[in-house]
């Protein structure tokens, strides 16, 4: 060991702040989120007919299936981003699978409260054992299984490896799990839900139709929004991590 | 073929220190067992209306034992990393996987002797269904979960609160073979008039059997990789 | 040539364990890979054994490149890390003809017996491996790493808390599988060890290789010279 004790260490150069460079795709998708939820606010509480049974109470149904939507195409998003990150291993698309996951478990959590409320509303029960709201259960649970296995302790690409590896099986499950709870339901319990949660009843109104993909199309740009923000969010804690490392190895030469 | 050979010698080694320690299947029968006796102090066993229950209680039993066994077959690969005299042995991580497999799904086959008739003694259940069937159902529906569980395990056995995480992992995605499995087992038991209802389920949970195994094949190297 | 490496990296979470590793191991060569701690050695023997993928880089055996032809190559390879890699409950014999029917070896029970001697512990070829020394452990251990004839040998610090004794049956083993013509390589702490058994020294130190150089006549002083050379640096 070097006995040079009295080494003096350079005092660490200061570092001049840097403007933050205005992120133009942020901000176009900050405003195209706004401009659209806005545009679908308007069409769901002014243009679409209100429903003759359920009055007013069933505009819940726009965020309902929306959310639904979202929840289920989140998931779809990190089943293509685990793939891809399995293949190439580049961390970002790591990162693109982790945020969209988070993001489709707050829109399930929305989809599994907004559904008893309508229940309760609209038919005086909190819960219906229906395909659709029972899948999207078990899609919650595969998002927390998911998001357990990063809470591992270890390097990140073991929990990258196999929380990708998850999201593969999670999503081949569920469209099987889909059928096997409609089969179950309509095989032994046939029930006629008429203006059910997933049903559209018997005919719906174009108005409505119409306000509903406004309201998909709006989301999906909240959606794009919140990932892109999630995503810029994770890469700059990464970049700090990275400085950190590097201050540290260079403390140690 | 040297797949399927490594992978014997594999699952005859689990076995074989299995009957000498006795530890996981002893664990797992007793288990099954208290489950049992628990159920019929919640299910009363006299009244006649309980016999709706028990093909429930027959797969809660199998899940609840089976993965008491599962999460064990890897844990117990930690010990002086043994896990790693398997990974530098000229030996797939398929084959690993499949010998893990072969010996979980004996074992579960034996769990399952021992304590579905203790179940239907103690629930004094007279057997009307058609046995063939319902071992049928038992082999398939125990092989899928056995199959997507062994799977699993690997991933688990990762982390250090693996007893935890693999139950989360597990369940999900084993839900549309224990619905297939409930109803198919419930028919046979009981209604064996719908008997065609009980063929498509079969078909469903074979189908799910075949598409993950073949899915946890391809997929097991990327989980074993060191 | 019978181990070429080519340019290897390895980076965990940020940080660069091996930074352009530059290599070629003849066949028969024994070698020390000496160095302080946390210099990579025992990852550079790890992604040789195939246990960690390389992030960039080329790894060659026997002609073979190691990414592609994984099972070949890990038949001609024998591992001994620090663990032993044993089954607690089975018994030496046991252990050897389990490893030894997954790599293939004919008469294999044969085969254990005769080194289950060779490493002095026919006494208790059918005790459980669990209550053994450390000592007893690390010979049944060795034995494990070469049932299978290995022609590449792979040593993780293996002198490492063992008694006289069993330092002397290890060495035995080691010069005997030279003699077969094995490569080895055998990363340690212990000098005299690498003098005495090995013919050429590599000292890695963070991540890199500093030294490499023969030896001659068992010269432990030599040895202790280069290494304090690199490592400690000229004061």
């Amino acid at each position: 060991m070097s006995i040079n004790l009295e080494r003096e260490k350079a005092v660490l150069p200061g570092a001049n702040s840097s403007e933050a460079k205005p992120n133009s795709i942020a901000s176009i998708l900050f405003g195209g989120t706004v401009v659209s939820m806005l545009v679908a606010l308007y069409f769901i509480f002014i243009y679409a007919a209100e429903e003759k049974t359920m009055g007013a109470a069933q505009k819940i149904f726009y965020f309902h299936v929306s959310s639904a939507w979202l929840a289920f195409m989140a998931f779809f998003v990190t089943f293509v981003f685990s793939i891809l990150f399995l293949i190439k291993r580049k961390r970002i698309f790591d990162t693109y699978a982790y945020v969209s996951a988070e993001i489709g478990i707050v829109f399930t959590i929305i989809v599994l409260t907004t559904g008893p409320i309508w229940a309760k509303s609209s038919w005086n029960t909190w819960w219906v054992w229906e395909p659709r709201l029972i899948t999207t259960l078990i899609l919650f649970f595969i998002y927390i299984a998911y998001i357990m296995i990063r809470q591992m302790d270890g390097v990140w690409d073991k929990k990258a490896r196999l929380a990708a590896v998850f999201g593969i099986i999670g999503f081949a499950d569920v469209p099987i799990v889909f059928f096997a709870i409609r089969w179950w339901q309509t095989k032994f319990h046939p029930i006629v839900f008429g203006n059910g949660p997933s049903q559209q009843g018997g005919g719906i109104d174009g108005s409505m139709l119409t306000a509903l993909f406004v309201s998909l199309a709006a989301f999906t740009i909240l959606y794009s929004y919140l990932l892109h923000k999630g995503v810029t969010f994770e890469n700059m804690k990464l970049r700090v991590e990275r400085y950190k490392e590097k201050l540290r190895a260079d403390m140690e030469q | 073929m040297n797949l399927f050979r490594t992978a014997l010698f594999l699952a005859k080694k689990d076995l074989y220190s299995e009957l000498k320690t006795k530890q996981i299947l002893t664990t797992q029968i007793i288990f099954a067992g208290l489950v049992i006796v628990v159920f019929s102090f919640a299910f009363d066993p006299a009244n006649n209306t309980t016999r709706a229950v028990i093909p429930g209680v027959i797969w809660v039993i199998i899940v609840f034992a089976g993965i008491l066994g599962l999460n064990r077959s890897f844990i117990s690969e930690q010990r002086n990393d043994t896990m790693q005299g398997l990974l530098v042995a000229p030996m797939e991580a398929a084959s690993i996987y499949l010998g893990k497999f072969l010996a979980n799904f004996t074992m579960m086959l034996v769990v399952e002797i021992v304590s579905i008739p203790f179940l239907f003694l103690l629930f004094d259940f007279k057997f009307f269904g058609s046995l063939p069937y319902f071992l049928l159902v038992v082999f398939l529906g125990s092989f899928g979960f056995i199959a997507i569980g062994t799977f699993l395990a690997a991933l688990a056995a990762n982390s250090k609160s693996s007893e935890m995480l693999l139950p989360l992992l597990l369940f999900p995605i084993t839900t549309p073979i224990l619905i297939g499995v409930v109803q198919a087992t419930k028919i046979i038991l009981m209604n064996m008039e719908k008997i065609s209802s009980a063929i498509a389920w079969i078909q469903l949970v074979t189908a799910y059997d075949l598409i993950f195994f073949v899915v946890c094949f391809l997929l097991i190297d990327y989980v074993l990789e060191v | 040539m019978m181990i070429e490496i080519k340019k290897l990296t390895k980076q965990a979470d940020n940080k660069l364990i091996l930074r352009g590793v530059d290599l070629s191991i003849k066949k028969g060569e024994t070698v020390a890979i000496l160095g302080p701690n946390g210099a990579g050695k025992s990852t550079l023997l790890k992604v040789l054994a195939s246990l960690i993928k390389p992030t960039s880089g080329q790894v060659l055996m026997n002609g073979l490149e190691l990414r592609k032809n994984q099972i070949l190559i890990k038949k001609l390879l024998g591992y001994l890390p620090h663990s032993s890699l044993l089954y607690d409950h089975y018994s030496p014999l046991e252990n050897l003809v389990f490893f030894g029917n997954i790599y293939g070896v004919k008469a294999v029970e044969q085969k254990a017996r005769t080194l289950v001697k060779d490493v002095g512990l026919s006494f208790f070829l059918n005790e459980p491996v669990k209550n053994f020394s450390r000592g007893m452990i690390q010979r049944i251990a060795i034995a494990r790493a070469i049932i299978h004839d290995p022609e590449i040998l792979l040593l993780d610090e293996p002198h490492t808390g063992l008694d006289q004794r069993a330092i002397a049956i290890l060495n035995n083993v080691i010069l005997s599988m030279k003699e077969k013509g094995t490569t080895t390589l055998m990363v340690t702490h212990d000098f005299k060890q690498a003098a005495e058994i090995c013919d050429r020294i590599i000292i890695v130190k963070n991540g890199k290789i500093v030294d490499d150089f023969r030896i001659q006549n068992d010269n432990l002083s030599f040895v202790t010279e280069k290494y304090e050379l690199q490592v400690e640096g000229v004061s």
